[in-house]
């Protein structure tokens, strides 16, 4: 210290990051990661924030890498899965939903024209695993157990691997060139897939097979019948075989004038077939009415739009000779259908029964410890069933029946059957909070509608199997992913860096986000309260 | 195929920083290196709107004149809070001058480095609303009247906020301050012309003046940068919510002065020499109630019954600005909220 001081000055400059303001806090703000409610979501259990978050700089391969994390088939999901991740996103109380499937298909459809493959990193196990089922279920779990060492061979019984995606899905919704090329990328891994090769008896497969354990993903191929009185010469389908046959050298024959019985989805995709394949007429009769089918509503809408009728409120009395009766029906107080008796005819050559279906269980018989209720079977949490060793997923187990449920059941039970393989038990991480959207500040994302998919024109639709949907191409797809509002997980907007007023918060570099300092941070909240995605959350301080 | 051009950015200039814009289109706040100007360990109040308009401001003009820069400074909060003795928060060569000569010793600093061919070091005056509207304005006026070379920025929280909340020219009209007490018809500071600086700085025909709030930090940073290119007297406004005078919690320091903004109570342009160039449109026009509401000095405007007239009074006041300033272009997505608002107050 000087002893020639200038007057009435005693002490030297001194820096205030002497004083610790840090001190005065009361609460402290801390960085979290939130749940985005996509991601919620989804059946598959996809990181889909995740994901945009690299599609939004353009870097696709590394989305396409975070994305099949958790589902190996993103070309196939992003066209046939219902996405249950729209409703649920965000943004559509700010504008409209991010158009999350076609930002996954773009991704799919991007991996495919640059020939991305998966990377086998885990050393080999020396395990063996049989998969029953080469279907969403199936592939996923043989994909997943793959990666994590394990020797995996697919017992499919039919001539072709794709399960209800080949058998169940119209090429006009999924291409099979796209279908084919993901099944091969998923077998590259070096999985052994065996066509035509019915499981009898599963517990005689595995003993022949020297498997160590097994997943069950049998699809639902047999369909439901109901008793209609028909003529001889009445031409009566079922809808699983229809568009199994679709598949075949022959497509099935028809007629003119097709009437398909039932409500789902499948009656939709079947009176859509038949249009395609000539039909004039493709008539669905359904018992109850459009608010009530469990078919999806943009399936309806585009099933309408390619000139499919639909009779609501009818049921099918008989099924004549080139014509069907059907009776009216009307909703009950609650809002179940009951017969009127005035009965309609309708000119048909064939009558399609859409009714629901059910699985073969027929190889499970005999395997102590199972437990079948209401056609399926049951499973623990961890995805096995009564029998220790043997897993089962997908149309088999009590579950919504779609892909996506599917695939997720197969990345499911693969992490519960490679835990069972090592001795041990899979512990899933612990879910973060939701990103609800009253924790976000909108103000800070910038007006952006919807891009729509292009549609192919009606004519097109109702004449050839080309694919309906179009993707989105390149500079759309960015734009799409860009509309994402990365709920409840930083994305580096360096908000809380710039709006700190005391310079308490630390910029760590790309991708390492922020810290925060203590020392100085007041807790004021200006930081959280900026935060555009509702990661940093405001904690009292034990005082 | 329709196709749209690749210009959407998530959150485009909103956010402070944003990692899919090119290096050069970012922000001097995102930027790990900035000058920090003011730095940790002030004693400003949690949240305080004028610390961050400071740094904000000063960084800026920092980035603008390669780091070669002199700031005088005014008495009052951001003097105050900034350099209790022997400590200092400024990381850039300062000088505290009186509360009302800011911008003389501002210019005499610009004259002295002329006279020693320094002419490259560039000088900021700074002060509050006091400073600079009350007590600092002879000075200011003559700096702007000789079109001395130096930048004045004035950090408006519309009161003394240091000395314990008293009232100044920049205080609103029926704000509650500790000399403008909530009593008799006319509760509050009084409706009068008040005393906008801005437009009395851009009537001295000075080569630049600039509104700003701390809400919008891309345009306050614009601004700075905008007046550092230009030599001679410049004048930027920055509105900095005081959570302590306005009786705001500490975290609402931001949304308010975008309130503030987004009402039309405080407009938000540009101006050289004396011509307005630029102002910054709102982006969702909004009621003043929204901005009124959460601040405690306007609380006896809603308790114990909401004063609609008075309420009305200053709705009017936005909607003159909102017509003066052209704030307001309507989209297609709120069509009609201007006139939803027009209509409550009849003007």
């Amino acid at each position: 210290m000087s002893m020639h001081k200038p007057f009435a000055i005693t002490l030297d400059v001194g820096s205030s990051l002497a004083n610790h303001t840090g001190s005065w806090r009361t609460s402290r703000p801390v960085y979290v990661d939130r749940l985005p409610p996509c991601n919620a979501a989804c059946p598959a259990g996809e990181d889909i924030q995740g994901w945009l978050y690299h599609a939004e700089s353009g870097d696709y391969e590394a989305a396409w890498r975070v994305l099949v994390r958790d589902n190996p088939m993103p070309a196939v999901m992003g066209r046939v899965c219902y996405h249950s991740c729209e409703p649920a996103c965000n943004r559509g109380q700010l504008d409209q939903a991010v158009s999350i499937h076609a930002v996954e298909r773009f991704l799919g459809d991007e991996a495919r024209s640059h020939g991305w493959r998966f990377r086998r990193d885990a050393p080999r196990s020396g395990k063996r695993v049989l998969v029953v089922g080469a279907g969403p279920s199936g592939l996923a779990a043989a994909y997943h157990l793959a990666l994590f060492g394990h020797e995996v061979e697919i017992h499919e019984a039919g001539p072709m691997a794709g399960g209800m995606l080949r058998f169940g899905i119209p090429k006009y919704r999924l291409p099979r060139d796209v279908l084919d090329a993901e099944i091969a990328r998923i077998l590259d891994l070096g999985i052994a897939l065996r066509l035509d090769t019915k499981v009898h008896r599963i517990l005689d497969s595995m003993r022949a097979g020297r498997f160590d354990a097994a997943f069950l993903a049998v699809g639902a191929h047999l369909a439901k019948r109901t008793y209609i009185p028909a003529g001889t010469a009445a031409k009566v389908l079922d809808a699983v075989s229809v568009l199994r046959s679709m598949e075949g050298a022959e497509p099935p024959l028809l007629g003119r004038r097709v009437v398909v019985y039932g409500g789902g989805n499948t009656a939709l995709d079947v009176a859509r077939t038949a249009k395609r394949l000539g039909a004039e007429e493709a008539i669905i009769v359904y018992r109850r009415t459009r608010a009530r089918m469990p078919a999806h509503e943009f399936e309806v809408e585009e099933a309408l739009q390619e000139g499919i009728l639909i009779k609501w409120l009818a049921t099918i009395r008989e099924a004549g000779d080139g014509a069907i009766t059907v009776e009216r029906m009307v909703l009950d107080q609650h809002g179940f259908p009951q017969p009127t008796g005035e009965l309609d005819t309708i000119a048909a050559d064939s009558l399609v029964l859409a009714l629901g279906q059910e699985v073969d269980l027929s190889l499970l018989e005999a395997v102590p410890g199972l437990a079948v209720e209401d056609g399926v079977v049951r499973v623990d949490t961890g995805m096995m069933t009564g029998h220790a060793g043997i897993f089962a997923g997908g149309d088999m187990v009590p579950a919504e029946r779609n892909v996506t449920v599917a695939i997720g059941h197969g990345k499911k039970a693969a992490r519960h059957i490679d835990a069972w393989l090592r001795g041990t038990t899979y512990q899933p991480r612990e879910k973060h909070q939701r990103a609800d959207f009253a924790r976000l500040n909108p103000w800070y994302y910038a007006d952006a509608p919807q891009t729509v998919q292009p549609a192919l024109d009606i004519l097109r639709r109702q004449s050839t199997f080309d694919e309906v949907q179009g993707g989105l191409d390149e500079s759309n797809a960015m734009f799409e992913a860009r509309r994402c509002l990365s709920c409840g997980n930083c994305f580096e907007c360096d908000n809380c860096y710039g709006v700190c007023p005391d310079n308490a918060v630390v910029k760590l570099g790309p991708g390492l986000r922020f810290r925060f300092d203590y020392d100085y941070c007041k807790g004021c909240g200006l930081c959280a309260a900026e935060c555009p995605c509702g990661a940093i959350e405001m904690v009292p301080e034990a005082i | 195929m329709s196709t749209q051009p690749i210009k959407f950015y998530q959150t485009d200039t909103f956010t402070v920083g944003n990692r899919l814009l090119a290096p050069h289109e970012r922000s001097v706040q995102a930027d790990p290196r900035r000058a920090n100007a003011l730095n940790c360990g002030h004693r400003a109040c949690q949240g305080c709107g004028e610390a961050l308009g400071a740094r904000y401001a000063i960084d800026a003009a920092m980035r603008a004149s390669g780091g070669r820069l002199i700031a005088a400074n005014a008495t009052g909060c951001l003097e105050v809070f900034s350099t209790p003795y022997p400590e200092t928060s400024w990381q850039i060569p300062w000088i505290h001058s009186l509360f009302g000569n800011v911008a003389a010793v501002a210019t005499g600093i610009a004259a002295a480095l002329k006279v020693k061919g320094q002419g490259d070091v560039r000088v900021v005056a700074q002060g509050g609303d006091g400073g600079t509207t009350d007590i600092g304005f002879g000075c200011l006026s003559g700096m702007f009247e000789r079109n001395d070379d130096v930048l004045y920025i004035c950090y408006d929280n519309e009161a003394y906020m240091n000395t314990g909340v008293q009232r100044s020219s920049a205080t609103p009209p029926a704000a509650r301050t500790a000399t403008t007490a909530v009593h008799g018809p006319e509760p509050g500071n009084v409706f009068g012309q008040g005393k906008n600086l801005p437009w009395i700085a851009m009537a001295h025909g000075i080569p630049y003046v600039a509104t700003a709030t701390v809400a919008d930090l891309r345009d306050l940073e614009a601004k700075v940068q905008r007046a550092m290119a230009f030599r001679g007297a410049r004048y930027v406004h920055i509105l900095v919510p005081c959570p302590l005078g306005w009786g705001t919690a500490p975290d609402e320091t931001i949304r308010i002065a975008r309130l503030a903004k987004e009402t039309g109570l405080f407009p938000v342009y540009e101006a050289e020499y004396g011509e307005i160039t630029r102002t910054l449109k709102l982006r969702k026009p909004l009621p003043v109630e929204d901005y009124l509401r959460p601040q405690k000095r306007f609380a006896h405007l809603f308790m114990p019954e909401p004063r609609r007239e008075v309420i009305t009074r200053i709705q009017r006041l936005a909607n003159r600005n909102i017509r003066r300033f052209g704030l307001y272009e309507e989209r297609p997505w709120d069509a009609g909220a201007l006139d939803a608002l027009r209509s409550g107050s009849d003007a």
